[in-house]
């Protein structure tokens, strides 16, 4: 651990803080989670650290099991879309020809529908568990990391090495995958922390309009739902899943800025 | 002795290398160099890459590059110290005093601006004349420069006007405000041989007319040998020796001044052809996409096995097209290539693995052609892998004995590309291609990035290989000096077609057409008034007919 700078140390402990909350929610949350343990809006207590919610509930207990669900939605649909946008992102720049002008023409297509608008769509007709939530934003994002590794590998497919690849018969996964990937990754690591970051706020609005994660299950844009009437009285219950987002996201820019220097280096991280 | 136009005094000049993933460091780039040019003279600075020459070059305009800083020591102009004088003096002095020549004409112009503007611009910039009298000026260098049509050669745009031309525009550029040095910094560097010659002789009579003095920086010491009074060589930022030209190339005292004049003076003695060639190229005929015009047409040559087939030519000439074509990447339009025996198919998608092993390529720039994720044990042992199936410590044990076999030794597989040196990772690439035991390697200008004492050794290690593994070599160049040291057979290319092809004694000896002529005489000689000579030499030459 030595020789990480103090920023991405931050970064780190806040990150692990979150996904371990997320992870341990049941162990650590002091009420279950849609138990009606108070008044409505109680201020912050010794009994309740954060107050109460518009139900009576636990906030505290709420948040944990909110960050539960958003990390967890956003953590998938976020490796949907780098696992699915970068392979096909890859391909196209690999295949080149007609392959790359049908994908990377759908591809607008999709992208030049609003996102939002798409989901809400989407969302509207099918069933909403957290599967088709998952699904829905993974490939809505996926369209985003296509455009940028079909980019990135473009240019990297007319290196002399790639070529070397290819005069020695090599087949396209290892160009792609052995040749490709392992340069295309500082603007990936880059692009992925801020996709996650997209992801949870995407999930949020959606929850917030009531198309995410269904109550009684918690979520942080649920949450800010929930209590957003609260906000007129001097409540500031809904404000709190807002400081968690704003956290969560500067850490995990932080580690992956950290990730990113990691991977410029040539000299595989040593002496770094 | 009258005062010295520029007095340069235990210059030392430092930089802080930012290497990515690493701490910041400082490295010294000029360690304790004096040196004193006098009015009118010209010195040539010459080393290899990393020997700090341009930078001293550029400090004579006491500038420095990329957070380069001049540390310490004295530089006096004209009876000046400037290296540390304020921004102002600098300005006046800058474009005045002291020009510049950049080694690419090309990236150093504004592609948006006419030539005149740009030639004129310092002078005007400096309010030494009026614009009418600049425009004159240049018209005369235009002239002085033998460039084409002086008059209205100035209206050109950039692009309009060839590398050479260029590089001359330059230099009109430089002279323009009749300053009192030039810095020339390998300004024929980036030209074919032939271009080459007429730049050098305009840059001479230039000089000679003018009376400027000169800083002339070239790694080529057949170059500087033509146009310098004076020569220093420079080694790792500090002077290694420092005479007059005559001195330095017949009296070199350094060990390091003799090796960079006796380089390239490999002595390989060519082999006769045997009765069955191992590649056939017959009548091949390519061009790129829906173009028009063929690159290649009707090329037809043979290389046997064990020996080296030399391709020659300038840029241009489809040498490099040549390797595509027989590596797959570009089907030829009408022709045949017959590999030990049996046709090769035209398309890379369709050879087998076998065909492909048989056939290995090692390209001009050692940098882009590893990739720089991968250890070197990885790029070495990767062709083990695909083609043997070696594994494990069996394939170790190989990749041990590939980096022996190139002199590299221990405690190399375990490093990334950006850890090796030039001539080092050139090695690594040359282990790769041998790594799939091939019949032959096509070899695309593998020297030509590289310094003349590692490319030098470059080309013995290729050739004891050659001895050892019996592989044959399609070997592309544009340097006369690397064919001599490595090629059996030779063939000249000129716009798509062979001109001249050969055993190496038979094309390198008269009677020459008209183009190996001129390429052969135009490459520089380690040799005082060589440039005269050619030059005399072609003037009767036209005159006669």
């Amino acid at each position: 651990m030595k020789g990480i700078p103090i920023s991405a140390l931050l970064g780190l402990f806040f990150t692990v803080l979150y996904f371990l909350a997320a992870i341990l929610a049941p162990w650590i949350a002091p009420y279950g989670m849609s138990e009606i343990v108070g008044d409505v809006w109680e201020p912050a207590s010794t009994q309740f650290w954060l107050g109460t919610d518009n139900l009576g509930r636990d906030l505290l207990t709420r948040l944990i099991y909110g960050g539960r669900n958003t990390i967890f939605v956003a953590t998938m649909a976020t490796a949907l879309s780098f696992s699915l946008g970068a392979i096909l992102g890859f391909s196209a720049a690999v295949y080149g020809g007609w392959v790359d002008q049908v994908m990377a023409r759908l591809n607008d297509l999709v992208m030049s529908i609003p996102t939002l608008i798409f989901a809400l769509v989407v969302l509207s007709v099918m069933p909403v568990t957290l599967t088709v939530l998952i699904l829905v934003m993974g490939l809505l994002d996926s369209t985003r990391v296509f455009r940028l590794s079909r980019a990135v590998a473009v240019d990297i497919n007319v290196m002399d090495y790639v070529e070397a690849a290819r005069l020695r018969g090599e087949g396209q996964r290892w160009v792609i995958f052995r040749e490709i990937l392992p340069n295309a990754l500082s603007p990936l690591v880059a692009e992925l922390g801020l996709r996650f970051i997209f992801a949870i706020l995407f999930i949020s609005t959606l929850s917030f309009l009531g198309l995410g994660i269904q109550p009684p299950e918690a979520d942080w844009g649920g949450i800010v739902k929930e209590n957003r009437e609260g906000i007129v009285y001097g409540i500031p219950a809904a404000l709190w899943p807002a400081v968690a987002i704003v956290t969560l996201s500067i850490s995990v820019n932080l580690v992956a800025d950290w990730v990113l220097n990691r991977t410029t280096s040539l000299k595989g991280g040593r002496g770094a | 002795m009258p005062d010295p136009l520029l007095t340069i005094n235990n210059l030392r000049i430092e930089a802080t290398i930012y290497a990515p993933g690493e701490k910041p460091r400082d490295a010294m780039i000029v360690d304790d160099v004096s040196l004193t040019l006098q009015k009118g003279k010209v010195l040539g600075l010459i080393g290899e890459s990393g020997a700090g020459k341009s930078t001293i070059g550029l400090s004579a305009l006491a500038y420095g590059r990329g957070g380069i800083r001049l540390t310490g020591g004295t530089i006096t102009l004209n009876g000046r110290e400037i290296r540390l004088a304020d921004a102002a003096t600098l300005r006046s002095l800058r474009g005045r005093e002291v020009t510049y020549v950049a080694q690419s004409a090309a990236a150093a112009f504004n592609p948006a601006k006419k030539l005149m503007e740009q030639v004129t611009e310092a002078t005007l910039h400096h309010g030494l004349v009026s614009k009418s009298e600049a425009e004159a000026r240049a018209v005369e260098l235009f002239r002085t420069l033998s460039l084409p049509d002086p008059e209205t050669f100035g209206d050109r745009y950039p692009h309009q006007v060839s590398g050479g031309q260029l590089q001359r525009a330059m230099t009109a550029m430089a002279l323009c405000p009749h300053p009192d040095l030039v810095i020339f910094d390998e300004p024929t560097t980036a030209l074919d041989v032939t271009t080459q010659i007429d730049v050098l002789a305009a840059i001479k009579s230039a000089i000679t007319r003018t009376g400027v003095a000169a800083m002339y920086i070239t790694h080529d010491l057949a170059v500087v040998a033509q146009v310098s009074d004076d020569i220093m060589v420079l080694r790792n930022g500090q002077m290694v020796e420092c005479g007059s030209v005559q001195r330095i190339i017949e009296d070199p005292r350094e060990e390091y001044t003799q090796a960079l004049i006796s380089v390239r003076r490999i002595d390989h003695k060519e082999k006769k052809p045997t009765d069955t060639p191992l590649m056939t190229v017959e009548n091949i005929s390519a061009r790129y996409g829906a173009m028009g015009v063929d690159v290649l047409s009707d090329v037809s040559v043979e290389l046997y096995p064990g020996q080296t087939l030399a391709l020659v030519g300038e840029s241009g000439s489809g040498k490099s097209t040549m390797a595509r074509v027989i590596t797959g990447l570009l089907p030829p339009r009408v022709g045949q290539i017959t590999f030990d025996g049996k046709p090769l198919p035209g398309a890379l998608k369709d050879r087998s693995r076998e065909e492909l092993r048989q056939l290995q390529m090692i390209y001009q720039m050692a940098d882009v052609a590893m990739n720089p994720r991968q250890t070197v044990a990885t790029i070495i042992g990767r062709p083990l892998e695909f083609y043997f199936g070696l594994r494990g410590r069996e394939r170790d044990k190989r990749v041990q004995e590939l980096l022996d076999a190139i002199e590299l030794g221990e405690g190399f597989a375990d490093r990334y590309p950006a850890e090796l040196s030039g001539g080092q990772k050139q090695r690594v690439c040359i282990a790769r291609a041998l790594a799939a035991k091939p019949k032959m390697i096509i070899c695309d200008e593998v020297t030509s990035a590289l310094d003349p004492l590692v490319a030098d050794g470059i080309l013995k290690l290729l050739l004891n290989l050659q001895a050892r593994e019996g592989v044959a070599y399609l070997f592309i160049t544009h340097d006369i000096a690397t064919v001599r040291a490595i090629a059996d057979s030779i063939a000249v290319m000129y716009q798509g077609k062979v001109q001249r092809y050969g055993v190496k004694s038979t094309v390198l000896a008269p009677p020459f057409d008209d183009y190996t002529d001129l390429l052969l005489s135009s490459v520089p000689e380690m040799e005082l008034g060589w440039l005269e000579r050619v030059l005399e030499h072609r003037k009767m030459e036209s005159a006669g007919n």
